[in-house]
């Protein structure tokens, strides 16, 4: 059974390979596409545009030798996690996001436990209550706050918790020059996780609010739910055991095929509250053009999304005994 | 006829359906007529910045002093018009990729589906941001970049609905006579599997007009045009001062998107009256 | 002679739909006594498994709704019952076992933990007894290697096996009364037999009641004591097995017995009754099993007959029974 599963994590770990793959050509590809090289923004931004100074950066680039070599240089780099270097902040790419990703990582699983869990609780809720009015409220909530953009709701927040009630920090991660250590500089951090996380798993919640509904309601037309009541277990016992267990699975699949979506929507979120993270670091790369330092983050959040997929798999084998590992 | 007549009925009696195409219907309206019937350019410095709502300036001036219900009104035509572009350009990429592999199967199939599960692993927003940047924001590109992200959804359910259609025997019959593949796959079967791309197409605008709104807000939008998103990053500076800046904007986003669900959903309760709970 | 375990008085079943309130059942009366199998007969639509669920006060409401009778059970009456007094009836005094034992198994858990269930819910057993406990009843279904079973999920039990483990699991507290709702129906031929063995078997060891729920009659004959025909929502007929075998005197009785003989002789599905049950929105004005019946005289289209007895213990609803036995 064991020697299954680690066979099994084997095999997708080797299904990853074509992925990053396909990754490298896509970004190599788009590298080439983009008008300009990074030689000519660079040369420009140090206002020495001249031809010869600008093929001088190429070659040191490597920008000046053929395609192909250019690739394979590219894929070479990669293998030993070289995402090349950042021209612009004279820094290797992968330093730069080794150094946000934790914080985009605490943000992301913050969000994504905060919304499977909201979302869960709420989706029973109204499904236990099919047809009541607090199942129609949750429902037509669940509608606004999916219509409604991340970022202009993490705005809306900053105005009502931080600017008129004045009760949580309206961005940043911690409190400037307070100098907390340990358990201090944690809580510190979590004070002002609050409102992002929350920006960020609204959106979130209301879909698994309603994917949970759905898929519970389903699960109360199955027979073993019939069972469950004849061996007279409560309504509340048969909610939260039989059927929940059975209802989870749908969910659990759309966490983690949407942990990538939620990585771009951080990038927002970040933005507005000014979360020292990944997605400000893109939003620095963009206003710099600083195209490396994009792809390189286009990769890694594709490695990371890889990643959440299998533990995805790995979640659902816990789930449903069913699924065997082949 | 027939079918298209009981699909009203049907939907009619969906009252957020209704609510929400009356409401998508007004804000087509004021995208298509506003800028005529109230041509002020939303670029023009008009007043004193930061002014709250007043009589001359029905939604009050942004922090250049530009008119923003001029900037409502021309941000509602870069909204609707980028999401449905982008929708309509997924849905093609889509369906053809999706009727290609559902229709010949076997390593076309494998092959297409690849790349397709390749586009979905890809974080979207990221793509998306990565290709308006490496691009240059405009129009074109901010469509493009949409439709790239969004296109893999269509291709999945149009596959599931190919494949479920082709082994049908009226695909048979037409394979029996000789048809030749295109005709079978445009004419014969696209009819059957488009409602429910049909669905995801329109609800698919909703997701478009999100993300546009965020990459203008992140300052990836067109340059030369004034968008919703674009005009809550110019009023983000301000939200301490003039909240209201950015709350009018962030709600006509919410506004429209939400019509565009309620339609959408309404469409799918008519097409699919079973899979309806009670 | 004693108080019967199970006695049921007028019970009358109604669903709401959306097309108008149908009876499902009608005004039903029966008992059954101490060790006593009785047999409800019937094709599908004839209101059986409603007179199940309604016995245990599960029929779904809405739509359904018990709307008038009594039900007791060793002289309590159910209906009165709040909800938490009818759960402790449920799986402890009167337990159920359904037609198809994959889906009434919940996949997702362990044999051990969906019949330990019912011995923590009502007996308060502690964790540790539960398994051995479990091991013991399974090995009372007769369960090979019960210890190995009991770990193991439905899923990878054979069908004969998952039915052994719902009878074991209606069976843990020892119910006065068992109701088996098809319990052969989604089984082969040969488990068919062993089940119904083992619940005869069990049925004396236990000393309990209990209630088949059939469409077959002839499984009817080796296990039940007395036997009920129900059409439409209503008892047809009622008598010993034996005299109903012998002499079926209702009409439909009489097509239930050829059919089965029918499926004996030929092996075949096809049914001898012609015609189908009619529509719940369609009743016939008169007996409603006249459009099918052979005999019918002029008077049953039009008037609805009582049920009488033709003969000590042997009610049955049908002018013409009536007038030859008169």
């Amino acid at each position: 059974m064991r020697q299954a599963s680690l066979l099994f994590l084997v095999r997708r770990l080797l299904q990853i390979v074509p992925v990053v793959l396909a990754i490298v050509a896509l970004n190599f590809f788009l590298l080439r596409m983009a008008p300009g090289d990074v030689a000519d923004i660079l040369a420009g931004q140090m206002g020495h545009a001249t031809a010869e100074f600008t093929q001088q950066l190429r070659q040191e680039f490597g920008l000046d030798r053929p395609l192909y070599q250019q690739f394979f240089i590219y894929m070479g780099k990669l293998l030993t996690f070289d995402l090349g270097v950042s021209h612009l902040q004279q820094t290797p790419v992968i330093v730069l996001i080794l150094d946000r990703l934790p914080a985009t990582l605490i943000l992301m699983l913050t969000s994504v436990v905060l919304a499977v869990a909201l979302g869960v609780v709420l989706g029973v809720a109204a499904a236990r209550r099919e047809g009541t009015i607090a199942d129609s409220l949750i429902s037509v909530l669940a509608l606004v706050v999916y219509a409604t953009p991340a970022f202009w709701l993490g705005l809306m927040l900053i105005v009502l918790f931080s600017i008129k009630l004045d009760i949580l920090p309206s961005g940043g991660m911690i409190q400037i020059g307070a100098g907390l250590k340990g358990a201090a500089y944690a809580l510190d951090v979590a004070w002002h996780l609050i409102l992002p996380a929350a920006t960020l798993a609204l959106f979130y919640v209301a879909i698994y609010t309603r994917l949970m509904r759905a898929s519970m309601l389903e699960v109360y037309g199955l027979d073993f739910i019939v069972t469950a009541r004849a061996k007279g277990l409560s309504e509340t016992a048969i909610a939260w055991t039989h059927a929940l267990r059975n209802a989870l699975l749908p969910v659990v699949t759309l966490a983690g095929v949407q942990f990538g979506h939620l990585l771009g929507g951080s990038i927002l979120v970040e933005t507005v509250f000014g979360w020292p993270g990944l997605g400000r670091l893109v939003f620095d790369a963009l206003l710099q053009r600083d195209l490396n330092l994009l792809l390189g983050i286009l990769f890694v959040s594709s490695a990371v999304v890889v990643s959440a997929n299998l533990v995805v798999d790995l979640i659902y084998g816990l789930l449903d005994p069913r699924i065997v590992h082949k | 006829m027939r079918g298209l007549s009981t699909l009203w009925m049907r939907f009619r009696r969906n009252r957020g359906a209704v609510a929400g195409a009356v409401t998508l219907g007004l804000v087509v309206a004021a995208a298509l007529v506003g800028p005529l019937l109230y041509p002020v350019d939303p670029f023009d410095m008009v007043g004193q910045p930061a002014q709250p709502p007043s009589a001359s300036f029905l939604l009050g001036t942004d922090v250049a002093g530009r008119d923003i219900l001029a900037g409502i009104l021309n941000g509602a035509r870069i909204s609707l018009l980028i999401g449905v572009l982008a929708s309509l350009a997924a849905t093609v990429v889509g369906v053809a990729f999706g009727a290609l592999a559902g229709y010949y199967g076997g390593w076309v199939d494998d092959v297409l589906m690849r790349v397709t599960e390749f586009f979905l692993t890809i974080p979207s927003f990221v793509l998306a941001v990565v290709v308006v940047a490496i691009f240059q924001p405009s129009v074109v590109t901010v469509t493009a970049a949409i439709a790239v992200v969004s296109w893999p959804s269509v291709a999945r359910l149009a596959r599931g609905e190919f494949i479920a259609q082709r082994g049908r025997d009226y695909v048979q019959g037409c394979r029996a006579i000789g048809m030749p593949d295109w005709e079978i796959i445009l004419l014969q079967i696209m009819p059957n599997a488009l409602p429910p791309v049909i669905v995801v197409s329109s609800l698919m605008v909703a997701t478009a007009i999100l993300t546009e709104s965020g990459l203008s807000f992140l300052g990836l939008g067109d340059p030369n045009l004034v968008s919703w998103g674009y005009m809550i990053g110019v009023a983000r500076t301000v939200l301490r001062t003039s909240w209201w800046m950015s709350a009018i904007p962030g709600a006509m986003i919410l506004v429209t998107v939400l019509a565009i669900n309620l339609v959408g959903e309404g469409l799918n309760d008519a097409l699919n009256p079973k899979l309806r709970k009670r | 002679m004693s108080a019967p375990v199970l006695a049921v008085d007028g019970l009358t079943v109604e669903f709401r739909t959306a097309l108008g309130t149908v009876r499902a059942v009608d005004d039903l009366s029966f008992t059954i006594g101490e060790g006593e199998t009785v047999a409800i007969v019937g094709e599908s639509g004839s209101g059986k498994s409603t007179v199940a669920l309604a016995l245990l006060r599960l029929v779904p409401d809405p739509p359904g709704r018990i709307v008038a009778g009594r039900v007791r059970l060793d002289r309590q009456d159910l209906l009165t019952l709040d909800d938490a007094e009818i759960r402790k009836v449920r799986g402890r005094r009167m337990a159920m076992i359904f037609q198809d034992p994959m889906m009434a198994l919940n996949p997702v858990y362990t044999v051990e933990r969906q019949i330990g269930e019912v011995l923590r819910l009502h007996l308060g057993l502690p964790r540790q007894q539960v398994f051995d406990q479990v091991v013991e009843l399974l090995r009372l279904v007769g369960v090979p290697a019960p210890e190995d079973r009991a770990r193991q999920y439905p899923h990878n039990l054979s069908g004969g096996m998952r039915q052994r483990v719902m009878i074991a699991m209606a069976l843990a507290c020892k119910p006065r009364l068992l109701i088996a709702d098809e319990p052969t129906t989604a089984l082969d031929v040969t488990v068919q037999a062993q089940v119904l063995e083992l619940i005869q078997e069990l049925k004396s060891r236990l000393g309990m009641a209990v209630l088949l729920i059939t469409h077959d009659l002839s499984i009817v004959a080796e296990t039940a004591h007395r036997v009920i025909v129900m059409y439409t929502g209503r008892k047809v007929e009622e008598g010993a097995t034996a005299e109903i075998f012998a002499d079926p005197r209702h009409p439909y009785t009489g097509g239930l017995l050829g059919a089965a003989k029918w499926e004996e002789n030929e092996g075949n599905e096809l049914r001898e009754i012609p015609g189908a049950v009619p529509s719940p929105f369609d009743m016939p004005r008169g007996c409603s099993f006249a459009p099918r019946c052979a005999v019918a005289l002029a008077r049953c289209r039009e008037h609805a007959p009582a049920l009488a007895d033709v003969a000590p213990g042997r009610p049955v609803r049908c002018f013409v029974a009536q007038e030859a036995a008169r």
